[in-house]
């Protein structure tokens, strides 16, 4: 990869995607997957909105659900929650999903400029610039620049400068990107070999007006860029121009400050160049610039005929790096001890940000003072980033494992509960049952009756019992008196007539009356039943729940355990090798540095030597005159 | 002399301030087949975690019985301290929230505040918050709601907005 993709590469990484910033309520699920996500969780926030699209997309009649309105937005989140959480198979494919699914221009262009931006961080270039080619027609206005701005960026990385500077050169009024876009487009000329208007690009990236950290870190970025160019191709007094515009406590200020004594030692300013490489040496001293400028400055003073000065900051150098040494050496017995894995995963450490920085700064922990550049490099934050993943990934199913006792352990005391009570709760209730369903079929019989009166009026079945014993009582006097009737008797049968009239009178006069109270208490009844129904059916949910709170658990809760053991297994796996693999690679730097201080203790010593001989021959000399 | 310092001090800036230190092609190749492998055990991982949270609900939270209190705040205008929870008088939920959480709520996020078990019918919610005014004022609010618990589970998101003259304070919608 060339100098230039990676320095582009640097920036649009500082431009990434901010966590959703919607101050809507949307669907609770979908908002707790964002709660999650804005502190980092993206763990959580995955499993969250995981389990809610699968819902979502299991349901019949998906617009009654509350995610509806919000599918698309849940859908890229899960996306863009993939990529925080280094899952760049998975995000790739979510987006590609969307991009092929049925959506509007909108979201299609949104997706293929998303999964653009995962091929051009993976690397794959072409196949970023072919997701960019499927944008067309509308796109959100969000997003337009950002777009055009990786467009260049994949075309520079394409080794195509010219397309870049065209875009980059239109894209200058965008605000949030404006140091990003200037510093870009300051490098793509240098690509496009159009070096005076690189210059006046980068010059001008050096003066842009910066509010944040990210601005003024890319601003310092320009001006050392330029900086180093002038210096390397003899334009000493416009590199110490730029150099000196390089924050003094920025990020880059060590290199600003080591390039700019060699602009004026290369101009023969030597006085000048103890200036900035005094600074430097009295700086963090495992720091590369600074080391260096623990050499360089000693130097400068010998060309200014300062031997005594000289020896004496040689021979500090010397003591600084045999100092070095010693902490070289034990950083590296304490990794292959285990101790800087064990460090990378201390809990309080990693509570905010700037852990990385925060870890270099504790005293047990030498093992990380020469690892700072080692962090900062892709392929080794990735690989400390999936260490950690699977540390956490390791806790999680640890905890679990411990979850299943406890799970087997309440389903034990329900089982233990309920056994022995539901047989007597069951045979209670089939009494009953049978007792409701003769109350219910009653209450059907009446309904139907009640029917029926409705349509041909039948005043004897609102006969009360009493009427109903004397009617029965009268016609049973009516017909013995007929069987053995005499001609006295007519008197009597009259008298029971007369009777048997009144009582028909009365029940059919009061007729509509009894249907009316009839009506009203069958009302009743049927509110009454309807109470009942609803506890019966209470009953029988609470029926179930007492039998479902401990059957049919045994087989899911083996099979996760199962599940858990084997994951627990490939975790362990993963970490023991990519945490070798982390070891390894700090040991190889570290024994690179110490190469490296061996060969400027060499160095030192040598001109230790020679500037006491001149310090002497200087002394003798004065003496001899 | 100065040519080997400037050799040194070239070699330094181009890998320093360029390209950063990497490791060796073979680490690399190393490192992104590790990656591919973590990606996939995440992917089993988060699998599990699914499954897991189904069975969990199931066995702790069974819907006939499950209600779940969520908490969202409007906007930033305010400082949320704290909210306790009440379920017909007994307390449920007390949450003290750190700067993280309060920024992961202002910016859309909703908290699951409580997860437990009510029967069917009906129930008193009581909800109390403090936090801090935008000028300074710190306050304390609270509010009642009665909901009704069926043998669906019961989702009630609180929306508790800044409790001044000028606010509706907290509001309850039934999901």
């Amino acid at each position: 990869m060339s100098r230039c993709a990676l320095l582009i590469f640097a920036a649009a990484s500082l431009a990434a995607a901010e966590p959703s910033q919607s101050q809507e309520l949307t669907d609770l699920y979908f908002g707790e997957a964002k709660y999650f996500a804005n502190q980092g969780l993206n763990f959580e926030a995955l499993e969250r909105l995981d389990i809610e699209l699968a819902q979502h997309r299991a349901i019949d009649e998906p617009q009654l659900d509350s995610l509806y309105p919000y599918v698309d937005d849940a859908e890229f989140s899960v996306g863009d929650f993939e990529l925080r959480y280094r899952m760049h198979h998975r995000a790739g494919r979510a987006i590609r999903a969307v991009l092929e699914g049925d959506v509007d221009e909108v979201v299609r262009n949104e997706a293929a400029y998303r999964l653009a931006k995962i091929h051009f961080q993976k690397g794959q270039y072409s196949e970023a610039m072919s997701a960019l080619a499927r944008i067309n027609g509308e796109v959100p206005k969000a997003i337009r620049d950002d777009i055009e701005f990786l467009r260049a960026n994949v075309y520079l990385a394409m080794g195509e400068p010219e397309r870049a500077v065209d875009i980059l050169g239109d894209l200058q009024s965008d605000d949030d990107l404006d140091g990003f876009i200037a510093y870009n487009l300051g490098i793509a000329l240098l690509e496009a070999e159009q070096f005076e208007q690189a210059y006046r690009q980068l010059d001008a990236a050096g003066r842009i007006k910066a509010v944040s950290e990210a601005e003024k870190s890319i601003r310092d970025k320009s001006n050392l860029v330029l900086g180093t160019i002038m210096l390397e191709t003899g334009r000493y007094a416009e590199s110490r121009q730029y150099l000196d515009r390089v924050r003094l406590d920025g990020p880059f200020a060590n290199q600003a400050l080591l390039s700019a004594g060699w602009a004026s030692m290369s101009a023969e300013q030597f006085d000048r160049a103890t200036v900035p490489w005094g600074i430097l040496a009295g700086r963090d001293s495992t720091d590369f610039a600074a080391q260096e400028a623990m050499l360089a400055l000693p130097y400068a003073y010998s060309r200014l005929n300062v031997h005594g000065r000289a020896a004496e900051n040689f021979g500090r150098a010397l003591d600084e790096f045999g100092a070095e040494v010693g902490k070289l050496d034990a950083s590296i017995e304490s990794i292959r001890e285990g101790k800087f894995l064990t460090a990378l995963i201390r809990e309080e450490i990693r509570q905010d940000k700037s852990w990385v920085i925060r870890l270099r700064s504790l005293p047990e922990t030498p093992e990380t003072y020469y690892l700072m550049e080692l962090l900062a490099s892709h392929d080794f934050q990735t690989g400390l980033q999936n260490y950690l993943d699977l540390e956490e990934l390791r806790k999680k199913l640890v905890a679990w494992q411990r979850n299943f006792d406890a799970f087997d352990d309440m389903v034990a005391i329900r089982e233990e509960h309920y056994e022995p009570l539901l047989p007597v709760v069951d045979s209670e209730f089939r009494g009953l049952d049978s007792r409701m369903k003769v109350r219910l079929e009653q209450h059907k019989l009446l309904e139907q009756r009640l029917q029926a009166m409705l349509t041909a009026p039948q005043p004897e079945f609102l006969a009360t019992r009493e009427e109903q014993q004397m009617l029965a009582s009268i016609e049973r006097i009516e017909s013995q008196l007929r069987e053995g009737y005499e001609a006295n008797d007519s008197d009597l049968l009259e008298r029971v007539a007369r009777l048997k009239g009144r009582l028909i009178w009365d029940i059919h006069t009061d007729y509509y009356k009894r249907l009316d109270a009839f009506d009203s208490h069958l009302r009743e009844l049927r509110a009454a039943i309807d109470v009942l129904e609803t506890q019966y059916q209470q009953y029988v949910r609470v029926r179930q729940a007492a039998s479902h709170s401990y059957q049919g658990y045994l087989e899911p809760v083996t099979r996760m355990r199962t599940r858990v053991r084997e994951s627990l297994d490939k975790v362990n796996t993963l970490m023991a090798r990519q945490g070798r693999l982390l070891e390894v690679v700090a040991i190889d730097e570290l024994v690179a540095r110490r190469q490296r201080l061996d060969q400027y203790m060499e160095k030192a010593r040598y001109a230790l030597a020679n500037s006491y001989d001149r310090a002497t021959q200087a002394r003798l000399e004065g003496v001899a005159e | 002399m100065l040519q080997s310092i400037r050799a040194a001090f070239c070699g330094f800036l181009l890998s320093v301030c360029f390209t950063g230190v990497s490791a060796d092609e073979l680490s690399q190749q190393q490192m992104r087949s590790l990656d591919e492998q973590v990606q996939e055990v995440k992917t089993d991982v988060l699998s599990i975690a699914a499954d897991l949270g189904r069975l969990e609900e199931r066995l702790l939270y069974p819907s006939n019985t499950q209600v779940a209190v969520f908490v969202s705040v409007p906007d930033g205008t305010y400082r949320l301290d704290s909210v306790q929870l009440e379920i017909d008088g007994e307390p449920v939920a007390h949450y003290i929230y750190s700067f993280k959480e309060l920024e992961a709520l202002q910016n859309g996020g909703v908290q699951r505040l409580y997860t437990g078990n009510v029967p069917t019918g009906q129930h008193n919610l009581n909800v109390t918050y403090s936090g801090k005014l935008e000028n300074g004022k710190e306050f304390s609010s609270s509010d009642q709601f009665v909901f009704d618990k069926t043998v669906r589970p019961k989702m009630l998101g609180l929306t508790l907005a800044a409790a001044n003259s000028g606010s509706k304070g907290i509001q309850i919608k039934d999901w």
